[in-house]
């Protein structure tokens, strides 16, 4: 779903923010969403303005700036203030990340975080080629079984 | 704004120098570890090492924000991390040494996270709430650190010949300087009795040690010395340092106030 058209907000609630946030894609991972990865800790729904407070899967994560923007932009139709916040007070785990977040990384190829078994054809016979992958969340396996390179999700 | 303002001024001058040593640490060690980046040993080390720098620059910049926050003189940042000459940078004298060759990198990529976890542990109950709440992040990013760089410890260390003597050799270079991470602060115990950290210097020397003296003991190799002089444990920067400085703050000083 997508937020109103400038002008024709009306009532705006928590389900409505969030059901726009689970459109927000993960820059790095696009299968999946903000709301799948369990990034989005509260949603505030003030009088004048929507508080968002996101929690970064790793500090220093690159694509923390075009998430904010990527909100902002997904939200301005709600016709208020949209404030985001990134913070740390709960840390962000893998286990935030949801079931259907889950299926979505299985479906594409990712083995969810903790799931020790290839994601394209099921096989228990991996290796894991690189703890470190192409970005900061992701570590790099082999499927003995299927002969294919993988990424995981890493647990954190 | 100000944080930390309900601390006494000593403490807080001394949760700054905590924070510029640990933030100046994690920026020094990421830039050297994204010197590899194209020329790594081997393609998995290229993207290992890539992605710990990038670690090791959020947690920086993190600890550069909070930084900023607390001294609160109009410096963001950017400006803490990019604007000083190579004397005003706090980083421990362990990681002035130059890059090296692999070995050096994995003894002082070892000799650094070790100390470093200890120093976080002492952190994780922190009574300056934002330091434990960015702690607790980023303990949680280190064990991988740590799991990399201890099985090429004992990859390099366990194999004679060759990868073990350059190890050996790369151990020996760095010993002098290896005990400066976790060298006392100045004012350090007002740290201590604020609750900030949990632990003194020496207290936390003796946990490092007792947390790498079996991996090393098992694997046959020197325990490092402690400090001859704790008080330069932080000053005094390298050559190698003052290159590594001209190459990370290049593009800083060629275009002034720019951002990216």
């Amino acid at each position: 779903m997508t937020a109103p058209a400038p002008g024709a907000a009306t009532a705006v609630d928590e389900a409505a923010v969030r059901a726009v946030l689970a459109e927000v894609p993960d820059p790095e991972i696009p299968v999946v969403s903000i709301v799948d990865l369990g990034m989005v800790e509260t949603v505030e729904v003030g009088h004048d303005a929507i508080r968002i407070e996101l929690l970064p899967t790793f500090v220093g994560c690159p694509a923390l700036d075009a998430i904010r923007t990527a909100v902002e932009e997904r939200l301005a139709g709600f016709g208020r203030q949209t404030d985001v916040s990134f913070g740390y007070r709960v840390p962000w785990t893998s286990d935030r990340i949801t079931a259907a977040g889950r299926d979505r990384l299985r479906r594409s190829g990712f083995a969810p975080p903790g799931e020790e078994t290839c994601p394209l054809c099921g096989s228990a016979n991996v290796a894991t080629d690189n703890l470190f992958g192409p970005t900061q969340c992701r570590s790099v396996r082999y499927c003995r079984s299927c002969r294919q390179p993988f990424e995981a999700f890493k647990p954190v | 704004m100000t944080i930390g303002a309900d601390l006494v001024p000593a403490t807080r001058n001394a949760l700054s120098l905590l924070l510029l040593a640990m933030a100046d640490d994690e920026f020094v060690i990421g830039f050297s570890d994204s010197e590899w980046t194209g020329i790594a040993p081997m393609l998995e080390e290229d993207v290992a090492m890539s992605s710990l720098a990038q670690d090791e620059l959020g947690h920086a910049q993190a600890l550069y924000r909070l930084l900023a926050e607390v001294v609160d003189d109009g410096r963001d940042a950017d400006a803490i991390a990019y604007d000083r000459p190579p004397e005003g940078y706090y980083h421990a004298r362990l990681l002035d040494h130059p890059r090296g060759d692999w070995a050096d990198t994995i003894a002082r990529r070892y000799l650094y996270d070790t100390a470093d976890a200890i120093r976080l542990d002492a952190l994780a109950a922190s009574s300056f709430e934002p330091l434990r709440d960015l702690v607790g992040k980023i303990r949680r990013e280190e064990r991988y650190h740590l799991m990399h760089v201890t099985a090429w410890l004992e990859r390099l260390g366990g194999s004679p010949g060759e990868p073990r003597d350059r190890l050996v050799a790369a151990l020996g270079r760095l010993a002098p300087d290896a005990a400066s991470v976790l060298a006392p602060l100045p004012n350090e115990l007002s740290l201590v009795m604020a609750g900030v950290i949990e632990g003194g210097a020496d207290e936390l020397d003796a946990r490092w040690r007792s947390k790498i003296g079996p991996v090393l003991g098992r694997l046959e190799l020197p325990m490092p010395p402690a400090l001859a002089d704790p008080a330069t444990a932080r000053t005094g920067h390298s050559d190698a340092f003052r290159s590594l400085w001209g190459e990370f703050n290049a593009v800083r000083r060629s275009e002034p106030g720019v951002t990216w």
